[in-house]
């Protein structure tokens, strides 16, 4: 192939392949060209940062829609709209376009219109921060999106910085404030350390297998652990290659024992940079884990390999993820639980719940990989029950942190013991707080109830399948008591609002429902019971995330 | 079927209509259209609202009363399922929202929605928050009635946990000077409870498969919609039986059908040397039994029960602890028959402890609520005497007549209790509005000065005691007769509990009601009962004595179903455990099944 056809080739496969099914992220990316223009030209500093953030937003979860209404098999695709392959690869192999990349977008730019709604609300940035916060928030998801769809270990190195970097910067939004600038620095430090790590195990990876492409690496892998077989040099190095790219998810998903800068972060910075990293950042990084536990432990791949040792080979590669996964998951979701028994910090007691449910989607996501080998049709329930999780944690946690930022506008305070008595003046943001944190405990008739039934019973599914039988029986069994363990603290913040008498120094006047901020914590718990009641859409929806499991 | 289809449903609205009122009406009183200072309007409200679910119930269960029998009213001696409704919910997990009731339940659901319009008349002396009870309240009331009429076992667990947080907040927000401590701890021990039950659920699910079903079953199990025409039927049983993979269920009567299928799916599969079904049993057994509550997991009881406001504490012990019973009875038994059959002597076993346990502890009480609140505990043992008898099948003798026979006991002596009891709390509570103390030794001579309520007070009390000709009596007896066939030994303990239960509430009336004088704090408030407060105990009391001498008017609703029930798990034993002692012996008539309380009278 001569260099002329090989550009065509390639020109032929950006513009008419990859780019149609790349909008979102282009829109994004316009977006934040377009918000630092708007630093620069006088002209367009009158725009409010925050309605160009919008408006560029609302064309990207558009597209994301379109791309996934238009994938074949969708409930609600119109009969104009040609349907895209169930799985894409775009930019020669480096992302991939399928209902997993196209369910994340949505989830996270339709998080994005609630949260730019929720900033514009709360008053954090201000005005003359607004640009440099929307162009960094876009950005940073940018790089989530590009996460859910990396196909590609540099891909992946590359999307986890890009939605680092811009992540360190807004923990330090709250210039002048100690407490900010040092969750900025410990987030900073602690990110590049992981980022290191990563990337040393990227390049262990990549060294034995000679590729960074995950799907040609699933079979260079399966060849490799089925010829050499387990505790052979070179499957040593992959395991500790695996373990190393492990420590960079774990940061990401703040897992323990990577999670120490988790809480820190959330305390220091403010409650609305803590609303972007617990669902936007979570929601990205369980995608990316899916991606890299499904792309290399691929059955299809010990297929294309060839011969028993490689099915043996990649089985073996599986059970070993299933396992670092597992117990992260059971040590992270019983230790955040746990910790956050102690804490007098709201946002700091937040902190610790995001871990706990950290560890609650890495279950799931356990599950899944058990069942990726056996039962194809039980691992794409698993991913589905994650897909749900993250679409209705989304307005958990986003609900969560807004009553926080908004609260805090009100009391200036995060202290759990300065919501004291809040009943007696602001009884309707006490029940939206109430509906918020009950679904985070993850009783019914709330969202949260059917996040966890649905992880619960893929893990059950994974022990009636015979699958990792003895773990999966000890997930279930941890992931109940943990359910246990964490209605006390959650319960205690409303014991505090509503059994607590106020202090004498409270401002007398209410929080009221009928208000901005009011009819924002509205619109953001009312989906909480809604979701919990008639979740039959939001699961077709889940659904379609999970047929990309082949 | 479509919407309109749905509408015109004829038994689609009695049930959702006493299921869901008093949430509408919550929902509607939350709204600030409602000026938090009209308290009185608000108090009204929620008594009117629970007045007409009461009175629709009514004329659900006891059609006779209002005229000619319509299609969707209770049919008294029928002992399948009426009225039921059943909606599509979920379709990927094929969830439906599927509800009915039969001789088991109705009476239940008019227990509670009868104690909850005495609860909402009681609650006129809450004055603290008064709106926000009044929401929680109705909530509570429609967590209840779904776990009464609920036959979608999700459904179940959804309405089991919504319960939950209002009882958390009545507790800890209107309670006594411990609330916040109680509170916590009724959520812990429920929610610990229902989780296990979580898990069990999620077993029976996954190992459910609605194919190994016959068209019969499918049919009578509500599988397939009711009042679909033949063909429809006849393709939707096709397109069940012939589905290339399993299809798992949630419906608790397939389940129950599944579990007693000579070929039982959930005792096939075997986990860590227990089959399914043993471990479903317990993990469901647990959650039920926290509620009941039995020794050991009592410790939440006396102290919810005394921190609660009176109206609550009159729900608590007349509704919620039924729920445990129920659950076991409704769940327990069909769907694990034979994890039932094997852990008899733990069911029993759990009823008599708890049975003397909770007699000793309420004996040894100097706070007159928790005495109250004990003898709950103690009563509720013969709940779990009678329920476990049932699937018994000791030594040699099979009588399939003393299962039923303590079953029914078991349903009598819920219904009973949740009279007996609530009155109990409410008479406690009329005590405490007036002289704001609870302790035993400070009372004495509540006669001379309260005599129309000392009357009543003593009457409750008696029914409480077992006395022959109130209501109390009845179930005990049943309970401890049918459990001689089991085991003597049981028997014995439970008859001396008795003695028991006399000697503490005797001692409770002679320190009370009896003696000279009233020496305790607040003396001059002790006023006669105010017309509000006769208009609730007055019922109670009537009941508990129309239930004494008349328990026909119970039975007629418990027996068919209670039979029927028994009378299927008594040939499940004789054709899937043959080599269980006596069970080739032929089936005794069911007319055996009550002893006529005269006899049984004798007897004692």
């Amino acid at each position: 192939m001569d260099l002329g056809s090989l550009l065509t080739t390639t020109l032929n496969d950006t513009l008419s392949v990859s780019l149609p099914l790349f909008r979102t992220e282009l829109a994004l990316a316009a977006t934040v060209v377009l918000l630092l223009l708007c630093r620069m030209l006088p002209v367009l500093r009158l725009l409010d940062s925050a309605l160009v953030a919008l408006g560029g937003v609302l064309f990207a979860t558009w597209f994301a829609w379109v791309d996934l209404r238009g994938l074949p098999g969708s409930p609600w695709a119109l009969a104009d709209i040609a349907a895209t392959p169930l799985r894409q690869e775009l930019f020669g192999g480096l992302l991939v376009f399928d209902s997993l990349t196209a369910y994340i977008r949505l989830v996270l730019t339709g998080f994005l219109v609630l949260y730019i709604l929720f900033t514009k609300v709360s008053g954090i940035p201000d005005r003359e921060d607004g640009a440099d916060f929307y162009a960094m928030v876009l950005g940073a998801t940018l790089g989530m999106c590009l996460m859910a769809s990396a196909n590609h270990l540099l891909m992946v190195f590359m999307a986890v910085e890009m939605a680092s970097v811009p992540s360190y910067a807004l923990a330090g939004l709250l210039k002048g404030r100690k407490a900010s600038s040092e969750a900025a620095l410990k987030y900073a430090v602690y990110g590049a350390g992981a980022a290191g790590i990563m990337l040393y195990g990227i390049s262990l990876l990549a060294g034995v297998l000679g590729t960074c492409h995950l799907p040609t690496m699933a079979i260079e892998l399966a060849r490799v652990v089925g010829e050499q077989g387990i505790g052979s040099g070179k499957v040593m190095v992959l395991s500790l290659g695996g373990l190393m790219v492990a420590v960079g998810l774990a940061f990401k998903l703040s897992a323990v024992p990577f999670h120490f800068w988790c809480p820190d972060v959330f305390e220091g910075a403010a409650a609305e940079v803590g609303a972007f990293l617990s669902v936007a950042s979570k929601a990205a990084a369980v995608a990316l884990l899916l991606r890299l536990v499904f792309g290399l432990g691929d059955p299809a791949a010990a297929t294309a390999a060839g011969g028993a040792a490689a099915v043996a080979g990649l089985a073996e590669t599986r059970h070993f993820m299933v396992y670092v996964i597992a117990l992260m998951a059971a040590v992270t979701c019983t230790l955040g639980n746990l910790a956050a028994y102690g804490q007098t910090n709201m946002k700091r007691l937040l902190a610790y719940s995001t871990i706990a449910h950290a560890g609650y989607l890495m279950m799931g996501a356990a599950a899944a990989t058990a069942m990726l080998g056996t039962s194809p049709a039980g691992a794409r329930n698993a991913v589905t029950a994650l897909a749900f999780y993250l679409g209705t944690y989304l307005f958990m946690n986003l609900g969560a942190f807004a009553i926080v930022a908004l609260l805090r506008n009100r009391l200036r305070s995060e202290e759990i013991s300065a919501y004291a008595g809040l009943v007696r003046t602001s009884p309707g943001v006490v029940v939206a707080t109430a509906v918020v944190l009950v679904s985070l405990v993850g009783l019914p008739p709330l969202a949260g109830f059917v996040s966890k039934f649905l992880v619960f019973s893929s893990i059950v599914e994974a022990i009636r399948a015979g699958a990792e039988q003895p773990l999966m029986l000890v997930l279930l069994v941890l992931g109940g008591l943990n359910t246990v363990l964490s209605l006390f603290y959650y319960l205690r913040v409303l014991k505090v609002m509503t059994f607590d008498p106020p202090p004498a120094d409270r401002p007398t006047e209410a929080f009221p429902l009928v208000s901005l901020p009011g009819a924002f914590v509205t619109a953001v718990a009312v989906p909480v019971v809604v979701l919990g009641i008639f979740w039959a859409g939001l699961y077709a929806a889940a659904q379609m995330a999970g047929r990309f499991v082949s | 079927m479509t919407a309109a289809d749905a509408i015109s449903q004829p038994a689609l609205w009695p049930l959702t209509a006493i299921l869901f009122i008093p949430a509408v009406v919550a929902a509607f009183l939350s709204l600030p259209i409602i000026p938090k200072a009209r308290e009185e309007a608000i108090r009204w409200i929620t008594l009117a609202t629970t007045a007409v679910v009461f009175v629709l119930s009514l004329w659900m269960a006891w059609p006779q009363l209002f005229g000619a029998v319509g299609p969707a009213q209770f049919t008294i001696g029928e002992a399948g399922m009426q009225g039921i409704v059943k909606q599509p919910w979920i379709p990927a997990f094929n969830i439906e929202y599927l509800l009915g009731v039969d001789g088991i339940s109705m009476p239940l659901v008019l227990l509670t929605t009868f104690l909850s319009m005495l609860a909402a008349a009681a609650s006129w002396p809450i004055t603290k928050h008064v709106k926000a009870y009044h929401v929680l309240f109705l909530l509570l009331e429609t967590g209840m009635l779904g776990v009464f009429v609920s036959l979608d076992f999700f459904l179940f667990y959804v309405f089991w946990e919504v319960m939950l947080l209002p009882m958390y907040f009545l507790i800890g927000i209107w309670g006594g000077p411990r609330r916040e401590y109680a509170a916590i701890k009724f959520f812990l021990y429920t929610l610990f409870g229902s989780v296990l039950m979580l898990l069990a659920i999620l077993m029976l699910y996954f190992t459910s498969d609605l194919r190994m079903l016959s068209p019969e079953q499918l049919q009578t199990a509500h599988v397939i919609a009711p009042g679909l025409d033949a063909a429809a039927a006849a393709d939707a049983v096709t397109a069940i039986k012939t589905a290339a993979d399993p299809i798992h269920t949630f419906n608790l009567l397939a389940l129950a059908q599944l579990g007693q299928l000579p070929n039982s799916p959930f005792a096939a599969v075997n986990l860590w040397g227990m089959s399914l079904e043993a471990w479903a049993f317990l993990l469901l057994l647990i959650g039920f039994v926290i509620k009941v509550p039995v020794v050991p997991v009592h410790t939440w009881l006396p102290d919810a029960h005394v921190e609660a406001p009176t109206p609550i504490s009159m729900i608590l012990a007349g509704v919620l602890l039924k729920l445990g019973g129920y659950g076991i009875l409704r769940i327990c038994y069909p769907i694990c028959p034979g994890a039932g059959l094997s852990l008899a002597w733990l069911v029993c076993g759990l009823g008599v402890v708890s049975m003397v346990y909770g007699a000793f502890a309420a004996l040894a009480q100097k706070d007159f609520k928790r005495m109250v609140a004990y003898s709950s505990v103690s009563h509720m043992g013969y709940v779990m005497l009678g329920l476990g008898v049932w699937s018994a099948v000791a030594g040699n003798e099979f009588r399939w007549d003393a299962w039923a026979q303590g079953v029914n006991g078991a349903m009598f002596q819920m219904l009973a209790h949740g009279i007996s009891s609530a009155g109990m709390f409410f008479m406690v509570g009329v005590l405490y509005d007036r002289v704001h103390h609870r302790n035993l030794e400070e009372f004495g001579g509540i006669f001379n000065r309260m005599p129309v309520y000392s009357g009543l007070a003593v009457a409750v009390f008696f029914a409480g005691l077992g006395l022959p000709g109130l209501c109390g009596f009845i179930g005990e007896v049943l309970v401890t007769l049918s459990s001689w066939n089991y085991s003597r030994v049981l028997a014995v303990i439970s008859a001396f509990t008795v003695i028991l239960t006399a000697a503490y509430i005797l001692w409770a009336i002679q320190r009370v009601y009896l003696g000279a004088e009233y020496k305790g704090p607040h003396g001059d408030h002790l006023t006669p009962m105010t017309g509000r407060e006769l208009a609730i105990a007055t019922p109670l009391v009537f009941l508990a004595i129309l239930f004494g001498v008349a328990p026909q008017t119970l039975f007629s609703y418990v027996t068919p179903s209670v039979n029927k029930q028994v009378e299927t798990l008594a040939d499940w034993t004789r054709r899937v455990r043959p080599d269980a002692p006596g069970a080739q012996e032929p089936l005794v008539p069911a007319a055996a099944a009550v002893a006529p309380p005269a006899a049984a009278t004798a007897q004692r």
